[in-house]
Formats: C-alpha cells, structure tokens, sequence
C-alpha cells in the first residue's frame, strides 16, 4: 500500500492531486491519501481528512511507500518504521505554506537512503515508478536515535540548571 | 512526599509533537505531562498525563490566539511544572512565557524542519528561555542558540 500523508495544517493540493491521476493509471495499487482541509475530493484513490494517532501509526506500519510533504512528523516517523519516503516540498510561491522553509529540510534529508526528494509532479510519478520497478527488497536501514548529548544535557539541565 | 520534578512538554500538533516524544527519555525519573492541540494525542502518551489546549498561530484570529495563551496558562496552573519544554510553535511559546513570568525553568528546543534560520514562534521565546537548543551545528553559537545534536 501506498500511504500518502501532507498533514493537517496546510492543503497540498498539487500533491494530492498528482497522486490521484497516478492511482487513476495505475488501478490494480492500493493508495490511501490522508488529504487535510482540501477543495480537491479525490476519485482514484481513498482518502481521509485526517486520522487518529492509532490510524496514522497502522497506514505507515502497512505501507511499502510512503508519499508526502517534506514535514517532520513523516519524515520521523517513517524513519522510525524503516519506511521508504518520496517526499515534495511545499512551496510557498504556490501558497502551499508560509515559507520554503521545506525546501531547506529537503536538502538537510535528501542524503538520506530510504528519503527521495521530487520537486515536481513528473519527478514524483518517475519516482513512484522507479521505486516499484525495484526489487522487492525494499528494507531500509536507517538508524534515528535521538543524540545521547542533547539527553544527557536536557537531563542534566532539569535537575541543575 | 513525591520529590520528582514535574514536567510539562507543550507543542502544537505533527511535527512538533513528533519531535517532543523523542526526548521523552530525558525525563524518566520525572512526573511527566504534556499539552498540545490535538485531542488524540492523549493515546500517544500513555503513562503521562495529557491536557489539550485550542489550535491556533500567527494567522489566527487575535481572540483565537488569546483563547489558546489563557488555556495554556490553565494548563500551567493545573500542572505546577517545575519545567516547561517546547518544540514549538505558538503554544509553546505561551508555555514558555508563562512558565518563565512564574519562575519556572524553561527549554525550548527549536524544530528540526528550521535549517536555515530559528523558527518564529523561537525567535520570540528567545528571550524567555533558561536553555534554546537548535537541532542544526551552524545555527548554534550567537545569542544563546546551542547545539548538542538532534532528535533524529
């Protein structure tokens, strides 16, 4: 299953939109879309405008794919649950969030081996395809840990100041 | 008696939240509580004790705004944290200076998705936090900022 998420703040409505038209040519896929607040209703593919924690936690447990927008809330969690992630950043000249400031999390990630960055529809559809011409063998490997440092210092911090 | 410190993580919903739970562990030997802006969340920190308080940011309606700073200070009243951590963004923000006109000690720990600059809602919590941590090396050094790594 294709698991496709842009959080609940902001529409990303180009996203969304472009995974529509790919479930529309590619029907034997299941996708399923958490959308947001959208004016685009979805025809290709299921969908919901949000989900509970319980819900998110089982659609990335069950996904081969994760697609969404650069935001940390995916890209920790599908790290997490050692999920491949093909991630589109919003940009804000397309009134998709405030800043480009996920332009900026997109360099700082794309290093990363289960992250593919896309920056346009076709790079997105390219991509999706790629990754399921692959073999199988999509485990990832990643390891996130949350830096001992920064613990032992908020720990250290509390008590003493 | 119960000694432990009592702690309290404020952030809005999503990414902020996602990254507030991954330093959980600093604070296990800590009376733990948490407050965000999403209902649900309360089954993500099973163990600790969760308050909800109202959505809002920097483009919501000034009452809107207002009515989120007067639950978050509720919360505070309620809890009696001897520490505030935030990730972000506007209710962390009324956490932190709140906790901080009380007295309390105050962490703000700046969202990984800020790269090039600190965030907003940071920018303005500057001044009223004990310790700012930014997840980001070169963004570490002037005005206080510190860098000790990041949540991933």
């Amino acid at each position: 299953m294709i698991f496709v998420s842009v959080g609940t703040q902001l529409p990303f409505e180009r996203l969304i939109r472009s995974m529509d038209f790919w479930s529309e040519e590619n029907p034997d896929k299941e996708v399923f879309a958490q959308v947001g607040k959208t004016d685009y209703t979805p025809c290709f593919m299921a969908f919901s405008e949000k989900l509970s924690p319980a819900e998110y936690t089982e659609k990335v447990n069950n996904a081969d794919l994760i697609v969404s927008h650069v935001g940390m809330g995916t890209i920790i969690t599908g790290l997490e649950h050692f999920k491949k992630m093909i991630l589109m950043p919003r940009l804000a000249e397309m009134g998709e969030h405030r800043n480009d400031h996920q332009l900026g999390t997109a360099e700082k990630f794309s290093h990363i081996d289960s992250i593919v960055i896309v920056n346009s529809e076709y790079e997105l559809k390219e991509a999706i395809d790629e990754h399921l011409s692959e073999t199988r063998n999509n485990s990832v490997s990643t390891n996130v840990r949350t830096s001992p440092e920064l613990i032992n210092k908020l720990r250290d911090f509390i008590k003493t100041g | 008696m119960n000694t432990k410190l009592r702690v309290l993580c404020v952030s809005s919903s999503g990414g902020h939240w996602v990254q507030l739970k991954r330093v959980k562990q600093a604070f296990e030997d800590c009376d733990l509580f948490y407050a965000s802006t999403e209902k649900d969340y309360s089954q993500s920190v099973i163990g600790s004790r969760f308050s909800y308080v109202p959505d809002a940011s920097i483009r919501s309606s000034k009452l809107r705004i207002l009515w989120q700073a007067l639950c978050v200070l509720g919360v505070i009243i309620k809890v009696r944290p001897d520490v505030v951590v935030s990730t972000g963004a506007a209710p962390g923000f009324f956490a932190i200076l709140f906790a901080k006109m009380l007295g309390k000690k105050t962490i703000w720990i700046d969202s990984i998705a800020n790269v090039h600059q600190i965030s907003l809602a940071g920018e303005k919590a500057l001044r009223y936090v004990d310790l700012f941590i930014t997840q980001w090396e070169h963004l570490a050094g002037e005005r206080g900022l510190h860098y000790y790594g990041s949540v991933v």
